[in-house]
């Protein structure tokens, strides 16, 4: 089942807390049980192959829920590693990663979020991929969201903690991303909520970076699953 | 019958399990010595779903110390680029105190699986297999816990060696699948415990996952492991086993 519409084919990683603003918003709790202390690793995830939505596909929002989160961010795409083993980004694609709301106060970051972010059609998957050599500085980038029009949150790539070579550097310490795989460089929370911004059932979203307009806008709207 | 993805000069093949001999797609009949074992799965054109469990056991739940049972699974996703084949070698970090392995029934989804219920569910299994789903527990953090640093490591995910179809398992143990399944260390018992006291049964899994996440064919459930785990160091061989599937041989190397 290829579909010619997503420039992607391998496993998807994400990174929790890897943006100031989402850092500093969880940063009370993690002291307390059940954290009982910051994490000293990149906090992965994957996103599975079911969760896989191509652009201008619309995402159902899977009941009781009324309202999920949008997770804004670039995908570094991995070449084949080079001979002595070290990563090779090949190019980069616009994610929406979907997650069902969950939060630090609730526990919600105890327990990998299978349940939260695994649910079937929950990354939107931008259609072009750009080549690495045309980025030459993805941290310079603005990832823009766009609920029915208008501008809602502005995700600044220098905000993030560990930028990529570091991430690179911090994952591969102990996996080695394979050739297509896919690593998120992290997502970020609105300036005035601390959360990520949230969407329901009728909302469409726009993700663009209007430094690298080559990637295109992913478009994804939202519909109530049927039950 | 056991079917088994091997390399032989080179060329991955397909071979089933005949008379003590891998009998290859293409006819010819050779020793288990005498080819390297891959994991026993078809290619798939998307990237494998592969889930696994955590305290699954109610033995092992109580092993570290959690007062009670999970109220639902405790799942996590792992990248298929850990899975490695029979016979082949595991590495253990430089520096860390406690690696242990987790002998584990492994689902292999035959069909696609949206919203099963439990009394249907053994009908989306295709075969099943055993999973040494190894973990290093110097780097658990309480952070999306277990955490893929301890979890998703190169090589650390033996798998194999056969995939045994689901109807000739069922054929022979019932439904319920009671099946021992043992680990041992250098020739020593080390884990003993039996398939029906997982907590959560392949079917309560299979409609579990289903129930918000699609399975494709191919798709893997690590279903966890019962208590006796134990430090592995460099040298030791380890052998996880399940009634009716076969031995998972694996060797644990320096980094």
């Amino acid at each position: 089942m290829h579909n010619p519409d997503i420039p992607i084919h391998g496993t998807v990683y994400g990174v929790l807390l890897n943006s100031q603003a989402e850092w500093h918003s969880a940063e009370h709790a993690m002291h307390d049980a059940p954290y009982k202390a910051p994490p000293a690793a990149p906090v992965l995830y994957i996103k599975t192959a079911n969760t896989w939505s191509a652009h201008a596909a619309s995402i159902a929002i899977p009941a009781p829920a009324a309202e999920v989160e949008i997770g804004a961010t670039l995908g570094a795409v991995m070449g084949a590693p080079n001979a002595s083993g070290a990563p090779h980004v090949r190019g980069f694609v616009l994610l929406n990663d979907v997650s069902l709301p969950h939060s630090v106060a609730q526990q919600g970051f105890y327990r990998p979020p299978v349940k939260y972010k695994n649910c079937d059609g929950f990354l939107g998957i931008g259609a072009h991929l750009v080549a690495a050599s045309d980025v030459p500085h993805p941290q310079a980038l603005h990832i823009e969201v766009r609920i029915n029009g208008e501008l809602r949150q502005t995700v600044a790539l220098a905000d993030m903690r560990r930028q990529l070579p570091q991430l690179l550097a911090d994952v591969g310490e102990f996996m080695t991303l394979q050739a297509g795989d896919v690593l998120m460089l992290g997502l970020d929370v609105c300036a005035d909520t601390a959360q990520r911004p949230r969407v329901k059932a009728g909302d469409v979203v726009d993700i663009h970076v209007p430094e690298l307009p080559a990637l295109g806008t992913l478009r994804n709207s939202f519909t109530q699953e049927a039950v | 019958m056991k079917h088994a993805r091997v390399v032989l000069n080179g060329q991955t093949v397909d071979a089933i399990e005949q008379d003590g001999q891998l009998q290859l797609t293409d006819g010819r009949r050779v020793g288990f010595d005498e080819v390297q074992w891959l994991p026993p799965l078809q290619p798939v054109t998307r990237p494998r779903t592969v889930l696994a469990l955590g305290l699954n056991y109610a033995d092992h739940a109580k092993e570290l110390a959690f007062k009670e049972p999970p109220k639902e699974p405790l799942a996590f996703v792992k990248g298929e680029a850990g899975l490695i084949g029979h016979q082949q070698h595991t590495l253990r970090p430089n520096g860390v105190s406690f690696m242990h392995y987790e002998c584990e029934l492994a689902v292999v989804i035959g069909r696609t699986a949206r919203r099963v219920r439990k009394d249907d569910a053994l009908d989306f299994v295709g075969s099943y297999s055993i999973a040494n789903d190894y973990a290093i527990r110097d780097y658990l953090e309480n952070w999306y816990r277990p955490n893929l640093r301890v979890k998703n490591r190169d090589t650390c995910t033996p798998l194999g060696p056969w995939r045994v179809d689901a109807a000739d398992l069922h054929a022979l143990y019932g439904d319920r699948l009671e099946l021992a399944l043992t680990t041992n260390v250098n020739g020593q018992l080390t884990q003993s415990g039996n398939t029906r006291d997982m907590i959560f049964d392949v079917p309560t899994l299979i409609e579990y996952f289903s129930s918000f996440m699609t399975l494709n064919p191919g798709d893997l459930i690590l279903t966890g492991t019962p208590d006796g785990v134990v430090d592995c160091q460099p040298g030791d061989v380890i052998v996880t086993a399940i009634e009716g599937i076969g031995e998972l041989t694996n060797t644990i190397s320096h980094a």
